[in-house]
This record gives structure tokens, sequence and C-alpha cells, in this order.
């Protein structure tokens, strides 16, 4: 979810899009991606590169790409149809592609950016979502099951102060700074004029270019991504209400769509002259 | 979560043949007796299985269709003499020394609902094989735990369970045929016809479990995400077990699936693999070809590799024309279409012989197997449906609930009664049909749209709106107030002072 308008929040839309183009890459489809975001940088009158975001000024990495499926785009970014989608509590008229059909056994990954304050998100420079809100949409999640394992990912100023406050089970989250601390990006472009992504989701890029779908690297390595050094910012995560042991969590549990599947070893014997039946 | 009481009641029939009556009857036939268990979930879930058992011996017909050759023929026999309804179950206990069940084998599992049962020395003993079949042909309580999974954490979940397709209304099936190559294959495949001719039977006979809505697609230029390793001892391809779960993501991404409807879908596809890549066999964990080419992911659906023979010429012309053996792919797609909806016969008891359910795809007991399942499940997702809104309710008090969604809830409620009642009382169908109702009132209930809080005030808010609009206009009211107050004061003591 990106929820920041205007042009120069162009480094808000890069984030967003490169977590979806590596999420995309470790093989989660369009149909399992809900994808909201709040403004439109590639098709922007002011972006001197039509058609592309870029993530670094070298210019390599289009993470626009080709194929991307944006399912809230503009002013329908709200705090309203962001729970909506979250809790299910969507009109009957709302197309699949904009629903969050999971089920007991989902794994979801919740990737937040925008302007963030000390319990509170701000979406579109004029609504805020906070933290007890998003606390109580995972506990509807939660008490419905529309969850199996949820992470949760936020890189805003202060994003800490959103991890806070929930209470269901099998949540684990990860913030790009404390409370208290701003966000801070990462480089500015000249010859686009903004900047044009945030450290801490940068570094998380860089960190999943490395992944590949059988890839065993589990979550403490995600932990340890942007260190103060690198980050300026501290980032934090929560993993208290998590079952597991996070050292046992891979990355692709979540970024990426990995199968159980099992050798069909048994067929049904079909006895061949049967007659059509009428087709009703 | 609210816990769940539920009891489950079997109507049974246990009927002796002659000569096969243990020696040790409590008394005399017919006579009724009552087995109650108890399959415990987990702390908040009990269910009590409850099997009313009426011991009775043969009546005329029945014995005379006891009399056939083959354990078979007298299943076909029996079954217009049987009690039909859903949920029951009648054994036919046969003498020890009957060549009616083959040697070796004791239970012969019919088509319907009913049983052969092999006789045995005392009543303990065939009391204990008669619970091992009920148990077969009813529910067991991995059957039972694998319905309410979703209150059980991941990690103890066994393989039947973790395989659990959830109880749903309805269920889309999509059949897709993937063609990599369509320069060298022209494949064609009868699919309506296979669909009318195999699938429909089968899915007649589920139509009591949920609506299903079947299409089909045929996908050009669409390449399995992993490359098959060339074997040369077999001169063929192979596919690994470990490298399947990756095989079905890239082609998911491609595949579709309805807009409109929002059940779940199961794809079935079937992939004819390049002609640089024929031919191409699924190799299990030990290293040895499938027999059925083909591989099934839990709440997914399942995909079958369909070789070509490679052309007896070398020079024949491209591309060759394929006509798909549909029967042969059908038999593996409904065997998968079974193994999803949780329906295997893989921990059957070895003197079980089990009669093969034919066309119409699983015998009545599999379909009582899993509406016994689903009605349970029903029935807990409905509790836990409820208990969650009325804690919301609780919980925010300025939530408006409209009369609808009111109704709803009363229905749910009147709903889920009904069937538990009617489990109690031994009603399979109608039990099933109202615990489908209920789920679709509480789910209707939870999630209509109108349960949207966004009302979240903080009191720090609270104070910061109203205290910066009330302050400034409460401070002349006050002071005017004090300054009237002490006018008063003054008065009262002037009068007693000027005299």
């Amino acid at each position: 979810v990106c929820t920041s308008r205007f042009w120069f929040n162009y480094r808000h839309v890069a984030n967003t899009l490169s977590v979806y183009r590596s999420v995309k890459r470790l093989g989660i489809p369009d149909s399992h991606i809900v994808l909201m975001l709040a403004d439109d940088m590639a098709c922007n009158p002011r972006n001197p590169k039509p058609a592309t975001v870029f993530s670094h000024k070298n210019m390599e990495l289009n993470v626009y790409g080709d194929d991307v499926e944006v399912d809230y785009r503009s002013y329908e970014v709200t705090v309203e149809n962001f729970l909506r989608v979250l809790t299910g509590r969507i009109p009957p008229s709302t197309p699949r592609s904009k629903r969050l059909l999971s089920d007991d056994r989902s794994n979801i990954l919740i990737y937040m950016t925008g302007h963030g304050g000390n319990g509170f998100l701000k979406f579109q420079d004029s609504e805020e979502i906070t933290n007890v809100e998003l606390a109580d949409a995972f506990e509807q999640m939660w008490q419905k099951r529309r969850y199996n394992e949820l992470l949760f990912i936020i890189d805003t100023c202060q994003g800490a102060s959103m991890y806070e406050r929930f209470y269901s089970p099998n949540i684990m989250a990860l913030a790009s700074s404390q409370v208290g601390e701003d966000s801070l990006s990462h480089q500015p472009d000249l010859g686009i004029g903004v900047h044009l992504m945030d450290r801490y989701t940068f570094y998380v890029l860089e960190f999943l270019e490395e992944i590949h779908p059988a890839s065993q690297t589990n979550m403490n390595d995600l932990f340890q991504v942007c260190p103060k050094s690198l980050c300026v910012s501290t980032p934090g995560h929560r993993t208290d209400l998590f079952q597991r042991d996070p050292q046992k969590v891979l990355i692709t549990d979540f970024f990426g769509s990995v199968r159980k599947v099992e050798i069909t070893a048994e067929t049904l014997s079909l006895d061949r002259d049967v007659a059509a039946f009428e087709s009703k | 979560v609210a816990p769940v009481q539920v009891q489950l009641v079997v109507p049974m029939a246990v009927v002796f043949g002659p000569g096969s009556v243990p020696g040790d009857l409590p008394r005399p036939l017919p006579f009724r007796d009552v087995q109650e268990m108890e399959i415990s979930v987990n702390l908040r879930a009990s269910v009590t299985s409850r099997y009313e058992m009426r011991f009775r011996s043969t009546t005329g017909q029945e014995e005379a269709a006891l009399a056939a050759a083959t354990a078979r023929e007298a299943d076909a026999a029996l079954h217009p003499l049987q009690d039909t309804t859903l949920g029951s179950l009648t054994m036919y206990v046969v003498p020890e020394t009957s060549s009616l069940l083959p040697q070796g084998i004791n239970v012969y599992v019919g088509k319907h609902r009913s049983a052969l049962v092999r006789a045995v020395g005392s009543l303990a003993v065939l009391q204990a094989r008669l619970r091992e079949v009920t148990q077969l042909m009813s529910f067991r309580a991995s059957s039972i735990a694998a319905a309410l999974s979703d209150r059980v954490p991941d990690g103890q979940l066994g393989p039947a369970a973790r395989r659990y397709l959830k109880s749903s209304l309805g269920y889309e099936i999509t059949f897709s045929l993937l063609n990599p190559d369509p320069k060298s294959h022209t494949v064609d495949w009868d699919i309506e016809g296979a669909v009318n001719r195999y699938v429909k039977p089968v899915l007649d006979k589920l139509s009591l479990v949920a609506n299903f809505s079947v299409d089909s697609q045929i996908l050009y230029y669409a390449v399995l995400g992993v490359t098959p390793r060339y074997d040369k001892e077999s001169s063929s391809f192979l596919l690994s077990a470990h490298s399947l779960p990756h095989v079905i993501n890239p082609v998911e991404a491609r595949l579709g699936s309805s807009a409109a409807s929002l059940y779940p879908v199961l794809n079935f596809l079937l992939y004819v693999p390049e002609r640089s890549h024929s031919p191409l066999y699924i190799q299990d964990k030990d290293g040895a070809p499938v027999s059925t080419n083909a591989f099934h992911s839990p709440r997914w659906g399942g995909i079958m590799v369909y070789n070509v023979e490679a052309p007896a010429s070398p020079q024949a012309s491209l591309p060759l024309h394929v006509d798909v053996d549909m029967a042969r792919v059908m038999e593996v797609f409904l065997a998968q279409l079974r193994l999803l909806f949780g329906l295997s016969r893989e921990e059957v008891p070895p003197e079980f012989l089990l009669e093969g359910a034919g066309n119409e795809g699983l015998a009545d007991w599999e379909l009582d197997h899993l509406l016994w399942a689903h009605t349970v499940e029903n029935i807990a997702t409905v509790s836990t449906t409820l208990t969650s809104l009325a804690q919301l309710l609780d919980k925010i008090g300025n939530i408006v609930i409209k009369d609808d969604v009111a109704s709803e809830v009363y229905r749910a409620v009147a709903s889920v009664q009904s069937a538990v009642t009617k489990l109690s009382l031994g009603h399979l169908r109608a039990a099933f049909q109202a615990s489908k109702e209920a789920v679709t009132s509480s789910e209707r209930a939870f999630f209509d749209p109108s349960l949207l809080h966004l009302l979240y005030f903080p009191d720090d808010q609270k104070f910061a709106i109203y205290i910066p609009l009330f302050l400034p206009m409460a401070v002349p009211i006050l002071l005017s107030l004090a300054k009237i107050v002490r006018e008063t004061k003054l008065q009262k003591k002037e009068p007693t002072k000027m005299d």
C-alpha cells in the first residue's frame, strides 16, 4: 500500500512497486496481490521519463515493469477501503481482484509506506489510520481465520509505533524506524528531481534481489537488513506474537509462494462405455 | 471462541444372517444398544459420537440376497431392502465359514451404505470389528479433527487434515490444457464430451454438498517454471519431486479465474510437454517414475503430464495431431478431485475389501463421510462467527445494526440450533441443509459492509477537539456566573446592613 499523493512523494510509490516486483518475481501471481497506489508516478505529467519508476539514480531497474496490476488507484486508496479489504466487509459488487480472498492457511504480507507519526499513518494527506484501528482490523481477521500468519512491514517515520498495539496471534512486524526517529530517503536524482526511494526499502530490495524461489534464507536475515550505519534510523521488529521461531521462518513463506504438493498415486477406474449425459 | 458441543448420532442396523449369531448375546434378538464415544479435538470443541444399533436377524428376502455367489451381487440385491437415508448404516453379519467373502477378507464394504462382515466367535470381538467398519464408513476422530482444523495449530495437523478442502457453498472447477509447443503438437481434447460423460455423474452425486460450476480453457505457450533433467538411462526427461512445488506458480499467473464468482477454484491442468522435452515423467521421492504422471496440491488442484508418443517415422510433418485419451485423463483428474475433498482409501486395514465406486466417483458412504465432516465444520464456523460478532458489538458500543443484519443473525442462530438438534436425532441430510443455511446467514451478517467502524476516538483526541471549542466559550460564562453569584450574595447582605 502506498498512501502518499503528489509528485514529491515519488519515493513511496517506488518503495511499493519494488516490493510488488520482488513478490511477483518470487512466484506470487497478481490474483493474490492487492496493490494500492495513491498516485500515479509513471504517467505523471512531471515525470521526465514517462512510463517508468526507478529505484536508483543509475536507472538500471525500472520497477514499474510491463505488467503492473494496480487494484486500488488514486482516490480509491482510503482508510475505509483498506480496512474493508482487510476485514472482508466489502460491498457485494466488488470484483474478485479487489478482494482479499484468504483463508486459514494463507500467509499474508502487508507492506505500507507513506508519511507517518507516533501511532498513525497518513493517507492521501487528508485522513489517518491509527495503530489501534489497524490492530482491531487484524483481530477481526484473526477471528474469522482470514490468515495463518501475517508479516507486517512498514516504512514510514516512527514506524515502530504502528505495530505496538497488535494483540492477535501469529503476527510478525518490521518497521523502518523507532518511535521518535524519522525514516530517511535514500538519494535524490537530479534528472527526475525527487528522491527516488527510502533507505530501508532500498536495502530490503537489495536483499530480496538475492532471493530465488527455492531459497532457504530465513527471517533473522531480514531483521539484519539496513543497520543504523546505512539507514540512520534504527529498524525495529516485533516477534512476540508469532508462534514459530523467526530463525525457522523462510523468506519465501511470505514473499514467495511454495506450495505443498503430493504425488497422485491413485486413479479412479472409469467405465468407458458410458453414454454421455445430456448437458443440463 | 465459543465451545462447540455436538453429538453425532449414527443410526445403524446389525443384521445377523443364519448361522452367524454369536453365542454370547446379552438378550435375544431383536434388541437395541447404544455406544457413545467422545472425540475431543481440543479444550473448546467436544464432539461425541453415538451409535444407535439395532440388532436383528435377517428377513427372508435378505437371506435370499445373501445366498448370492459374490459379495458384489449380494450387495446389489440387498440395496433395495435397506434403509437408505443419509447417514444410516447397515451391517450384515455372515457366518464365519461363508464363501461370500474371499479368503482373508473379513469385511466387504459396498457402494451404498452397507457392509458384509464375517462373524467371529464372541460378541465383544464382533463389536470391535463393527466399530472399525462404522468408523470407516461414517467418520473417524481424525476426519472430525480435520474438519475443525482451523482451531488447531498448523504444526499438529496430519497430512490428511492438511489436505482437507474447506466447506463452501460452491466450487469452481477449471480444466486447462497447456500446450507450450503448438508448432509441434496440435492437441485436440474433447473436454465437453468428457465432462458430460465422466465428470457430470460425479458432480451430480456431490450436488448435495455444494454447487459446482465447470469451465475449461486452452493455454498456448505456457511453460512449466522448472527445466526437467535429461536422464540417459531411460532416455526421457524427469521432473524430480522437490521441484514440483515451483511448477505451479508461473502457470497460475496465466490461469485466470471467473471475475464474478467468489467460490474457491480447483484447477486441473493437462500439460503436453514440448517436443524437445518429451517424454516427460514425474519422479517421486525415491526416484521412481510415477504411474499416473500427475501430482496435486491441497486446496488448489492437480496437474497431469500427458506424453505424446514419438511419431513412427522421424520425417513426420509437424505439427503432429494429438487426440487426447480423455478417459485416461479423467481417471486421474477425478481421483485427484476425490483426494482434494479428503476421500482417500489409504487408511483401510488389509482385511477389508472396498467396492470401487465406478463412474459415480464416490460411494454413498463416502458422501456421508463428507457430509458429517462438513456439517461439523459448518456448525463450528457459525459459532465462531456469531461469537466474534457479539464480541465486536460489545466492544464498540456505537455501531448501528441494520434490521437485515439482525434478522440474518436470528436466522443463523435458529438454523444452527436446528442443525445440532437434527444431528442428535440422526437426520444427516436435514442437519447438513440447516448447517449450510446457518453458514450463509452468519457470513452475510458478519461481512455486511455496514459494520465497518472508523470511529476510534482516543481520549487525548477527544480533549484536543473539545477543549479548544468549549474552553474559550466557557471562560466568559463561568466568570459571569461567578459575578452573578457574588452580586446576589452582596444583595442579600446589604438589606441587613442598611437596617
